[in-house]
């Protein structure tokens, strides 16, 4: 019998406390024990970048990792790119540009734009397209998402 | 009176839903969290035909934490998104056709618990002989995949000649004749599609939904749980992409309906990526054949266009994708006399159906290669000679569709001016090349899906009295901005900001009936539909602002949340006052808008598919670089121009044709299903190659408006006809580039070193299928083209159409 243990995972900020089974990963965590279901899913398997979340502000594939393994990291969602119900600059352009056609890729991709642009303020197109090399996304053909992040980058 | 200026029509608005998009916080259906949820999982066959001979759930029964097991017998009911092809069950029930067809479905407490009681589940299978390709299709079969097929495996065979084509093709200088192939690729939407159902305290069962068609879906779970559609709530949530995928009605949307009447407890499910290549319903693989006759002039006499499209094992959308094989290909370039057969395949695969262009960028793809052949045999610009031929505004064309505004000469002329065309053409370096072509699409199909005279869609606007505005549509957006689309036209004509506007979309207990996102209808229908409800409302508004400021009705202006009059705009009402007043004299205000499209010129039996309202039309050039050593090939930059009428929002259309061209550029350069011994090749996002943003190239667009009489404000489709440029584009580019042609998608390194090592050995530098299969085509449906004095029905068959002349 599959029984559950307790977790202790800095996630946006807040120190959450919760059980789950050990099986289960990052991704399913967030979404399903820790109601925060802004992080999506496309593949489950590492793929395709849809799930990222920032852990000390490196990109990583919430499907591909385990809280056992996070415990004293920072986790950042798409829930917590802003502290308060403003938007984020990336978001803002993003709304602004229609970087964002179904928005279903879109938490990942905002995600690795903004350790983008912490570490490296003005991108050149290459290295934007270089940083979101593992996010697919099906709808936008890019162009929007390299124009969106161009310009919080120019605005800096 | 009609605002003359526009305020909110082609500005680059955010979209409605833009701050949740980028925020996180659209519900998709997986994002649905139920109290006492139960999660569903499917098992699925693993062999690509066979009859089922046992299936023991007593495993899985005994589980802890398995609710419910169900099996295809209990839902014996077969459904299907065609009228003429209602050939599947929700869980197979005698017999497997594909690698992936659902057979059993579990209900249990958790995600896991539902998984391990799948794998405890024993099928016993008896194999039978898989139909795996096109050349295994059309062979004599004694067991035909489905017993309602034509002929064999032949599911559905099409004839039709507009005109004597044989005399057309004998009067011509030139007979082109070639065979090409395009192969199948999927949607591969981010979003893996997802469904929960509940069954309400009073009986009435809710489906939430990642559905493209939520009118279809309602009708298909009626018809096979045999339950009142009044009982029945089907809700489609956003779409986290759609592109075609979501237009069938699924297995899985029937079979959580199923467990949740049984059990009495909301069921989820979210398909896993493998399981979302096993619903497909994508491209076609079509093979063609095609005969093209010109003029030493350039100007096309004639065509005979043949297809054969390998289906999958269930019909879908197939019946209207053979159609659409032949149905598009008069609207661009005038065909005086055009004979076209169509046919289609069962094969043990996952079902074909609708992507992106639905049908039509095969045959487009066939013909624009085609053209750039004959031009460059007859010694003229691919661009003149296409400009020669145009099809003319305000026309009809052989097969009586009815063109209105046609701007595809100025698509045409943008793309090559921009792109240096003249300066390129057949004058660039040895490995670097441009390509030229062109395209059209619906703007929405003609005709319902099932026969009906009801309209397509329809929309309800309750105007409240705080001045917010709701819009009720059944139409479902799925990323390409639908909502807004009405929330935009509704504010345009109420003089109001979109953040007045609510917008309620997709719910079949609360929203009238919208066809749903399919055919690129939706901004022409359900836009039309909006501004007849919102001219209603605007009546009862004029009148009462009218009578509160005392200036006549015809001078009522709204604009900037306000109404006031043309001659003296400091005499004004703020908007919500204005509802205030006409509430008053009219009561509770409400109003219905609908649209249905205008009947077809088209009168013979199949003419059905192909109408629309209007069309649009793109152009494209392609530069390429291609390393002849090694046959790489990197796409340099895409010049697109689009006939968009008018843009709604020119920020979204310019989205769209973005987006249209990268899926292009997939199909054209890596997208494929492949199988192996009836198993798919590469069923994951890792093995199934798409373009990634490392992938993508620099996209020029180009929008061409002029308002079209159909279109809301003048607006035509966006969603689908940029994609159809860019297949053949590229391999006219690669041939520019270095003298080989691939006749066929994806256009691959190993392909063009293939073409580029023939011609090194003085055979034909051409890399594409050798052969087309003979097919017994009906004889076929003769009709007379408008200028040659018909009158769109089918008439006496000439005795040079029957078969062996």
């Amino acid at each position: 019998m599959r029984s559950k243990e307790l977790y202790r995972l800095m996630v946006n900020g807040e120190m959450r406390e919760f059980a789950s089974y050990p099986s289960r990963t990052l991704l399913e965590v967030l979404r399903e024990d820790l109601g925060l279901p802004g992080t999506k899913h496309g593949c489950e398997l590492g793929e395709c970048g849809t799930c990222t979340v920032l852990v000390d502000g490196q990109p990583a594939l919430s499907c591909l990792l385990l809280p056992a393994d996070l415990e004293g990291q920072n986790i950042t969602t798409i829930e917590g790119m802003t502290p308060g119900a403003e938007l984020h600059p990336l978001q803002a352009s993003f709304a602004d540009l229609g970087a964002a056609q179904c928005g279903y890729c879109t938490p990942g991709i905002l995600l690795v734009a903004m350790a983008l642009l912490d570490e490296n303020p003005h991108p050149t197109r290459h290295q934007i397209e270089e940083a979101l090399g593992g996010n697919i996304c099906r709808c936008t053909g890019y162009l929007k998402i390299f124009e969106a992040i161009e310009q919080v980058a120019d605005a800096k | 009176m009609r605002n003359k200026k526009l305020n909110v029509i082609g500005k680059p608005l955010r979209k409605v839903d833009a701050a949740a998009k980028v925020t996180g916080r659209t519900t998709f259906a997986d994002d649905l969290f139920l109290p006492q949820m139960l999660y569903c999982k499917i098992l699925r066959s693993t062999r690509p035909y066979a009859r089922i001979t046992g299936i023991d759930v007593s495993a899985a029964e005994s589980m802890e934490g398995v609710k419910s097991i169900l099996l295809g017998t209990e839902l014996p009911i077969t459904f299907g998104i065609l009228p003429v092809s209602q050939d599947e069950h929700t869980l197979a029930i005698d017999t497997v056709r594909y690698v992936g067809e659902p057979v059993v479905a579990i209900a249990a407490v958790d995600e896991e618990t539902a998984e391990e009681a799948i794998r405890r589940i024993h099928v016993e299978y008896r194999d039978l002989t898989p139909v795996m390709s096109i050349d295994d299709g059309v062979r004599l079969t004694t067991e035909p995949i489905q017993p309602y097929a034509e002929q064999g495996n032949i599911h559905k065979t099409i004839s039709f000649e507009f005109g004597d084509s044989r005399a057309a093709l004998d009067r011509a200088d030139l007979v082109l004749d070639d065979t090409l192939f395009y192969q199948g690729n999927t949607h591969l939407p981010m979003e893996q599609h997802a469904a929960v159902a509940s069954l309400q305290a009073d009986g009435k069962l809710v489906l939430w939904s990642s559905t493209q068609t939520p009118h279809y879906v309602h009708r298909a779970l009626a018809r096979v749980l045999e339950i009142p559609a009044s009982r029945i709530q089907v809700i489609a949530c956003p779409n986290g992409g759609g592109f075609g995928g979501k237009s069938d009605p699924f297995s899985h949307e029937i079979a959580v309906a199923k467990l949740a009447m049984k059990t009495g407890r909301p069921v989820k499910i979210a398909l896993t990526r493998e399981e979302v290549f096993y619903c497909h319903r994508g491209r076609h693989p079509v093979l063609m054949h095609s005969r093209l006759g010109v003029t030493k002039d350039g100007m096309i006499t004639g065509m005979h266009f043949q297809t054969i499209l390998d289906g999958g094992a269930y019909g879908s959308y197939g019946v209207a994708s053979t159609y659409y094989t032949g149905a598009l290909q008069t609207t661009t370039y005038h065909i005086p006399a055009y004979k076209f057969e169509g046919a289609r395949l069962f094969t043990n695969k996952p079902p074909c159906g609708p992507k992106r262009g639905h049908g039509t960028p095969q045959p487009r793809f066939g013909m624009e290669i085609q053209i750039d052949k004959a031009a460059g045999l007859l010694g003229i610009d691919p661009a003149e000679l296409r400009l020669r031929n145009l099809v003319k505004p305000d026309s009809q064309t052989a097969n009586w569709l009815t063109i209105r505004t046609m701007n595809l000469r100025k698509c045409i002329e943008k793309v090559v001016d921009a792109s240096g065309w003249k300066n390129k053409h057949r004058k660039l370096p040895f490995g670097r090349g441009v390509g030229l072509a062109c395209g059209c699409y619906l703007t929405g199909a003609g005709l319902p899906i099932y026969w009906n005279n009801m309209p397509q869609s329809g929309v309800q606007l309750k105007l409240d009295r705080s001045g917010l505005v709701t819009v009720f549509c059944g139409s479902t957006d799925i990323g390409q901005g639908s909502d807004s689309i009405l929330a935009y036209i509704v504010g345009e004509i109420l003089g109001i900001d979109p953040l007045h506007i609510r917008v309620v979309t997709a719910d079949t207990d609360l929203t009238p009936v919208d066809l749903g996102s399919y055919s690129s209808r939706v901004t022409l229908m359900t836009g039309n539909a909006a501004i007849q409800a919102a001219g209603r409302a605007r009546e009862m508004l004029d009148d009462a602002v009218a009578s509160e400021l005392a200036v006549p009705k015809d001078r009522i202006v709204a604009a900037e949340n306000r109404m006031f009059d043309s001659e003296d705009p400091d005499k004004f009402v703020e908007f919500a006052k204005a509802v205030q007043l006409a509430e008053a004299k009219f009561g509770t205000l409400g109003t219905v808008g609908s649209y249905k499209p205008p009947q077809s010129a088209a009168k013979y039996k199949g003419g059905g598919v192909g109408p629309s309202p209007t069309y649009s039309y793109s152009a494209a050039v392609v530069e390429t670089v291609v390393d002849p050593e090694t046959g790489f090939l990197r796409i340099e930059k895409v010049w697109v121009a689009h006939d968009i009428g008018r843009s709604i929002n020119p920020m979204l259309v310019i989205g769209q044709v973005e987006g249209s061209v990268y899926m292009g550029l997939g199909e054209a350069l890596m997208e494929e299903q492949e199988f192996r011994l009836g198993v798919h090749k590469t069923p994951s996002m890792l093995d199934y190659k798409s373009p990634t943003s490392m992938d993508m190239c620099p996209v020029e667009t180009f929008l061409i408006e002029e308002p079209d009489p159909m279109g809301p404000f003048g607006a035509k489709e966006v969603g689908q006809g940029p994609l159809l440029p860019v297949p053949p584009a590229v391999c006219n580019a690669v041939y520019d580039a270095v003298g080989v042609r691939i006749d066929e998608i994806p256009v691959t390194p190993e392909k063009i070193l293939k073409a580029l090592r023939a011609r090194g050995q003085g055979k034909d530098g051409r890399y594409g299928p050798k052969f087309f299969p003979s097919i017994e085509y009906r004889d076929p449906v003769f009709i007379l083209p408008p200028w040659e004095g018909g009158d769109g029905r089918s008439g006496a068959q000439p005795e040079y159409t029957r078969k062996g002349l």
